[in-house]
């Protein structure tokens, strides 16, 4: 059994293995698959201060080794969370992390304020790379004076561990990077969906309703695994990797190339047990590299 | 209802027609779990590239004796076409029972009078719903439509378990037209209507049933990713607003779709 436990700020995982927001709804909806108490956190789908519908269907278009979606942060908003949903987390050995998305500095700020007050929620991941929405979401992610606007007004309402998702639509994320590090980001997570289109010819039309999607999936993976080995090198704060984990040898990759912890996403809609896979995998693949800490491999690119 | 992934063992795969299999599957260490119809399968496809996320496939038809259960699956796509080529003896990874179901009133409530209307490979759930509204003591009556002889498909399944109408649009079996214009309509009262195919069809037995004063539910087919209600790509509109077809349906009352 390799030591597989880690720190991101003051926040200790069990082992590296999150899944991401957005593609593990909950949690709820797959403990008839996994134990969600094995996991070193899930990440709950992207949360804002007030519900949204989200876009129109059609959402969504397969791609070669991936997808688009355009879900478009559809939720019940976040006070419908700390009622409705928390109390059924609350009790899970693993941490839950809320997912916060907003339309202005201002509104984020108050989302993570409302969230600080769930005891059992120990940190939260600052969504400012959604590609799918025209307010807010990825506008702030985009440019170091957006993305600093927003993780300085969250900081201020915030006092636990907050980690801030990049944007890969961008063209140094590095840069981006440091400026939420400078602003406090205990922790940077990459890379969020890149943007991306499917056309049927047919009907001589875009497959998404709003024309864009977030592409996601393997296909993705060698993008990730380059800018998470850039923002490693960027950084002192922990990075978190994903972007196309499918299984524990793509997690060993993510972690080779700088990230302290990984999460997976789309895998889970493949294999809703994939996580479990993943962890049991990343031990094996520990014990019989004579690795008996995940921290040795850490970076190591 | 708890769900499983788990890898069943296709026992045969049956062509009904050039570009319709019939796949029966088993799971050869445990008994099958309950499966109500309306439910669906997400379906693992292996040997196609273009393939990436699973395929929804509704419950055709359960044989518990037998610890089986049949897909009735048109073959459309890369994905579809895969399953087709499947053997026996082939393993298949699946996620199931998924969604909700239709309804079935218990029968203290009184016996009831059931048009299932399916067009396409939409006849698919309704021959497992027939089965079990006729398990439960209820009469069901079915209502296939076609373009010609050869779309209507499983007739003989549906014949054994209530009465079988048939509309098609060449008249080349039963009545001449869309399954809208068959005289059942005019000659007989149901107290519940169900259906599954096209979308345009879906709707103009939602009219007909409206006109009666009939409850009608439908059964949607939008495109999923997860099928466990997880990344909200499936939604449909409905009263409520943007709802989830694969966790609240894919069975929906008419009324709670904004379609008119
Ligand atoms: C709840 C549910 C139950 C279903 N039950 C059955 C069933 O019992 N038998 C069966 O054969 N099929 C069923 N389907 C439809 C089936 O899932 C699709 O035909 C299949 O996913 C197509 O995959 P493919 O790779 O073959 O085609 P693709 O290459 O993905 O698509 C081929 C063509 O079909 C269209 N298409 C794909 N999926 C859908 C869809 N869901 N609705 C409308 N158009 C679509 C595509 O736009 C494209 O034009 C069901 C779908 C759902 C959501
Ligand atoms: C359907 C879907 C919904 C998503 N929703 C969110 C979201 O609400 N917030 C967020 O930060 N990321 C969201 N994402 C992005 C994922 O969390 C992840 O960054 C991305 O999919 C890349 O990882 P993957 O290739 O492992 O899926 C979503 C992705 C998908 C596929
Ligand atoms: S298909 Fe993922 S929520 Fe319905």
């Amino acid at each position: 059994m390799a030591q597989l436990a880690i720190n991101i700020g003051n926040l200790s995982l069990r082992n590296p293995v999150m899944t991401a927001s957005g593609t593990f709804g909950y949690g709820l909806e797959f403990t008839d698959f996994i134990d969600l108490n094995r996991l070193g956190a899930y990440i709950v789908k992207g949360t804002t201060l007030l519900p949204r519908q989200g876009n129109d269907y059609p959402r969504m278009a397969e791609t070669a080794s991936g997808m688009l979606n355009c879900v478009g942060l559809q939720n019940k908003g976040v006070d419908y969370f700390c009622k409705e949903i928390y109390p059924q987390l609350k009790d899970f050995k693993s941490h839950a992390i809320v997912n916060v998305s907003g339309s202005t500095p201002e509104d984020y700020a108050e989302c993570a304020a409302r969230v600080a007050e769930l005891e059992k929620i120990p940190a939260i991941e600052l969504n400012i790379s959604c590609p799918n929405v025209h307010d807010g979401g990825m506008a702030f992610g985009v440019s170091c004076a957006g993305a600093a606007s927003v993780v300085k007004a969250v900081r201020a309402a915030y006092p636990k561990t907050l980690i801030v998702k990049l944007s890969p639509n961008v063209t140094d994320i590095s840069e981006i990077a440091r400026a939420v590090e400078a602003e406090g980001a205990d922790s940077v997570s990459l890379i969020n969906t890149l943007m991306g289109m499917s056309v049927d010819i047919e009907r001589r039309k875009s497959n998404l309703s709003i024309g864009t999607g977030g592409l996601s999936g393997p296909c993705v993976k060698p993008i990730a695994l380059r800018m998470v080995h850039q923002v490693a090198k960027a950084v002192k704060i922990p990075v978190i990797g994903l972007g196309g984990i499918m299984n524990a040898e793509d997690a060993i990759e993510f972690i080779m190339c700088g990230a302290t912890a990984i999460q997976v996403g789309t895998a889970n809609f493949i294999d809703p047990a994939v996580t479990m896979k993943i962890i049991d995998g990343m031990n094996d693949w520990c014990d019989q590299h004579g690795v008996k800490n995940i921290y040795e491999i850490i970076g190591v690119i | 209802m708890k769900k499983y992934v788990k890898k069943l063992c296709v026992k045969n795969v049956e062509f009904l027609r050039e570009d319709y299999i019939l796949l029966r599957l088993s799971d050869p260490h445990d008994t099958l779990p309950e499966m109500l119809p309306g439910q669906f399968v997400q379906i693992a496809v292996e040997g196609s590239p273009a393939t990436f996320l699973r395929r929804p496939i509704s419950i055709n038809f359960v044989d518990k004796e037998k610890n089986e259960f049949d897909l009735l699956i048109h073959a459309v796509g890369d994905g579809t076409r895969a399953l087709t080529r499947l053997q026996e003896g082939n393993t298949l990874s699946c996620i199931y029972p998924l969604g909700n179901g239709f309804r079935i009133p218990p029968i203290d409530e009184g016996k009831k009078k059931f048009l299932l209307v399916g067009g396409g490979v939409g006849t698919a759930p309704m021959l497992l719903y027939g089965q079990c509204l006729k398990a439960a003591g209820h009469e069901p009556t079915f209502l296939l439509g076609g373009r010609s002889r050869r779309d209507i498909l499983e007739l003989e399944r549906f014949e054994n378990i209530g009465r079988t109408f048939v509309t098609t649009e060449d008249a080349g079996m039963g009545e001449k037209g869309f399954v809208t214009h068959h005289s059942i309509w005019q000659t007989e009262t149901f107290d519940s209507v169900a259906t599954c195919g096209p979308k345009p069809m879906m709707m103009a037995v939602g009219r007909m049933a409206r006109a009666r004063q009939t409850e009608c539910f439908v059964s949607l087919e939008n495109l999923m990713a997860c099928g466990v209600g997880a990344c909200l790509c499936c939604v449909e509109k409905t009263v409520k607003g943007n709802v989830c077809v694969c966790t609240e349906g894919p069975v929906f009352n008419i009324n709670d779709l904004t379609w008119e």
